[in-house]
């Protein structure tokens, strides 16, 4: 027992003795923190001219969409260094939980991946007191085909061989299709491995719209959140399709671009039918974009977007995605920040953060209108 | 004299009355608050099955698929068409993999534990084993799908090479091993610290008198084992390896990260493919609607049941059992 005991002093001796460490170690790195912030203030002060707080206060809520995750929070990390005593807090879930939300009115606005369904705009009506349910695009971005395959730096793919591909039709890197588009690379026989979203996805809906209105001829499934082709393997999350695709030789997947970036993962370059195939990027993506219709009526600003562009140097796999805001019968203790925080969004201040960031603006014609309605929301 | 008499008496009932109210009052209390968390337990039980069947009617009501023979999940659509077939096929393949893993392993970690380890190996190699079960899921997650997973792609070539003639062990599609038969190995690693502990305790508490009544007749170490520790500890270790199957059932995390899903039941355990309840919830929750929601739900009440079964095919077991072990002697 003695011995025991002595033991447990010194455990505890040793516990406190780790404990205090961490504490000391947590001081430091608290001091770096705030040393890092300090420096880091400055350029956000630069960019503070650009943000008019007006009459924003107090706290905005919102919440959806994780694919504008990344650019919202870097908007408000902005935005909230410009307006003291204003806190927007975005919950990045998924567009259905934030439209849900919004539509419960537990939130200011909803980031979505697709705009609001006509059932979901009735719905809105109640919390909207004479208006209804808006979208306003705001971030886009180019979804990027991940490769990796052992020897080969760059690939050209048309759309048609992307959906054989991802519909098990195409089975070998060296098939004649792939060769064709690719001349002069040497293409191994290794088995492709396509990799798709295992779980719902606006990313997986963009992906096979496109693939749909590009090539109906080899993609027969319906464009939808949920995988509806045979075979293939899937993971979970953008992030792990690309920790896949890093990982497995012979594999090709999607996600957003900056997910490519991060990991270092090759993308491929779309055969539109232009001069030159098409490389994944953000300038690319928004010259995609500027061929989209707009398809909301009134100050909806939903977007068709022309996947068939054959635009010189237009990226068409692209994803926009959505702010929901009520037309009228905002929130009144919201509404000023709403206004003014979106504003920022939609500045080009705001959109040039997009750009930096894996992320496309949206372009200057359809951000003006975006602009436009902003002003008007009431 | 007289006076002092009665103050006696006086004084020693008081101290008796109040040591005897203090002793009620308090049984009662002790009493009341062991009665209020059984009926507690009781009631959020009932009020779980009672939400599951509540949401889980909404969403059959409305399904256009078979709820048990369709092979798709595709619930927030329009019509809503979803089945549980291959979850319930994924969910009972992966537990079973591990079980057959997992309780010989933990049986003969728990042995050496108990009866052949030296004492100074046998605690800390005791408290490593329960370390594993403080390992969050989300880790066994990833650690399975960056390193577990290449590292069982040789052994899957081999599998399907010299055991592919048994159909089980057939690979038929490409792809890395994110199958039901990973899945089931590092659900056997998980469960594998809750079978250890249990069977090690229960191995324990063998009757010193029925192991050296064995030595006695000259019986050696494992004929000891098999004669007085082994039948002694059947139930315990059937127990333990329910509430580990328990685990294994209901694994979210973990198998979402790891396997590959699709709606196909293979009995080719090698093949990327499948699906367990608790994943498909984890991978369709967050984009699903109301009704979405309503359908995984229903899928939850359906794990829930066979959580139940499970637990009460292990009692009936053990309720047999126990008249022919020394667990009652």
């Amino acid at each position: 027992m003695k011995l025991q005991r002595k033991n447990m002093l010194r455990a505890s001796a040793l516990g406190a003795l780790v404990v205090s460490g961490a504490l000391v170690l947590t001081a430091c790195g608290s001091d770096d923190n705030t040393k890092g912030t300090d420096g880091s203030a400055k350029p956000s002060a630069a960019a503070a001219g650009d943000i008019k707080c007006d009459d924003a206060k107090g706290k905005l809520l919102a919440s959806g969409s994780s694919a504008q995750k990344n650019a919202i929070e870097l908007w408000i990390k902005n935005y909230m260094a410009a307006c003291s005593g204003v806190e927007v807090n975005y919950k990045s879930s998924s567009s259905g939980e934030g439209i849900v939300a919004f539509n419960q009115g537990t939130v200011g606005f909803a980031g979505s991946d697709s705009a609001l369904k006509p059932e979901q705009v009735e719905e809105s009506k109640k919390i909207c007191t004479g208006g209804q349910g808006i979208d306003l695009p705001m971030v886009g971005g180019p979804v990027a085909l991940g490769f990796n395959v052992a020897g080969v730096e760059k690939l050209n793919l048309d759309a048609a061989t992307i959906a054989n591909i991802f519909n098990d039709k195409i089975k070998k890197w060296d098939d004649e299709a792939i060769k064709k588009l690719n001349p002069g690379v040497t293409l191994p026989s290794t088995a492709i491995q396509a990799f798709h979203r295992s779980d719902d996805s606006g990313t997986t809906e963009n992906v096979t719209k496109y693939l749909k209105a590009a090539a109906p001829d080899a993609w027969p499934h319906e464009a939808a959140k949920k995988w509806a082709a045979p075979g293939g393997q899937a993971a979970s999350g953008s992030a792990g399709v690309a920790a896949q695709v890093k990982q497995v030789d012979g594999a090709i997947g999607y996600f957003e671009l900056s997910f490519a970036s991060a990991q270092g993962i090759k993308t491929v370059d779309l055969n539109t039918g232009a001069a030159a195939p098409v490389k994944a990027t953000g300038e690319n993506a928004s010259k995609a974009i500027a061929a989209a219709k707009i398809s909301g009526t009134g100050s909806d600003l939903a977007l068709k977007l022309d996947y068939t562009t054959k635009a010189e140097g237009a990226y068409p796999l692209v994803l926009v995605t959505y702010e929901v805001v009520c037309d009228k019968g905002n929130k009144a203790e919201t509404l000023p920040t709403v206004k003014s925080f979106l504003n920022y969004a939609a500045s080009d201040a705001g959109q040039k953060v997009l750009l930096d960031n894996g992320y496309a603006p949206i372009p200057a014609e359809i951000n003006a209108k975006v602009r436009e309605v902003i002003n008007t929301l009431g | 004299m007289a006076s002092t008499t009665p103050t006696q008496i006086d004084t020693a009932p008081p101290v008796a009355k109040s040591g005897r109210s203090t002793g009620r009052a308090g049984d009662k209390i002790f009493a009341g608050l062991s009665k209020g968390s059984g009926i507690l337990l009781l009631v959020i039980m009932a009020s779980i099955a009672a939400f599951l069947t509540y949401r889980a009617t909404i969403a059959l009501s409305k399904n256009e698929g078979n709820f048990l023979t369709t092979f798709d999940w595709n619930a927030s659509a329009n019509p809503p068409v979803f089945g549980i077939a291959v979850l319930l096929f994924g969910t009972v393949v992966s537990s079973i993999i591990a079980m057959a893993i997992a309780v010989p392993i933990a049986v003969g970690i728990a042995l050496f534990i108990s009866h052949y380890a030296p004492r100074k190996l046998a605690a800390p190699l005791a408290y490593v084993v329960d370390l594993l079960a403080a390992v969050p899921s989300i880790i066994y997650g990833i650690w399975g799908a960056l390193f577990l997973v290449p590292q069982l792609n040789g052994l899957n070539l081999w599998l399907d090479e010299y055991l592919g003639w048994t159909y089980v062990f057939e690979k038929t599609q490409v792809g890395v091993a994110r199958s039901l038969f990973t899945v089931g190995i590092l659900l056997a690693i998980m469960i594998l610290p809750i079978v250890t502990s249990v069977s090690r305790e229960v191995f324990l508490q063998v009757p010193r008198m029925n192991e050296e009544a064995a030595l006695a007749l000259g019986a050696t170490r494992w004929e000891v084992i098999r004669m007085s520790v082994l039948p002694f500890g059947r139930s315990g270790v059937i127990s333990a390896s329910m509430l580990g199957l328990g685990r294994a059932l209901g694994e979210t995390m973990a198998v979402a990260t790891v396997l590959s899903p699709s709606f196909l039941i293979s009995g080719h355990i090698l093949n990327p493919g499948g699906g367990t309840f608790a994943q498909n919830i984890a991978a369709k929750f967050d984009e699903a609607n109301e009704f979405g929601r309503d359908a995984l739900i229903a899928s939850g009440l359906v794990l829930f049941l066979l959580t139940l079964l499970v637990n009460g095919a292990a009692r009936l077991i053990i309720a047999r059992r126990k008249d022919f072990s020394g667990a009652n002697a």
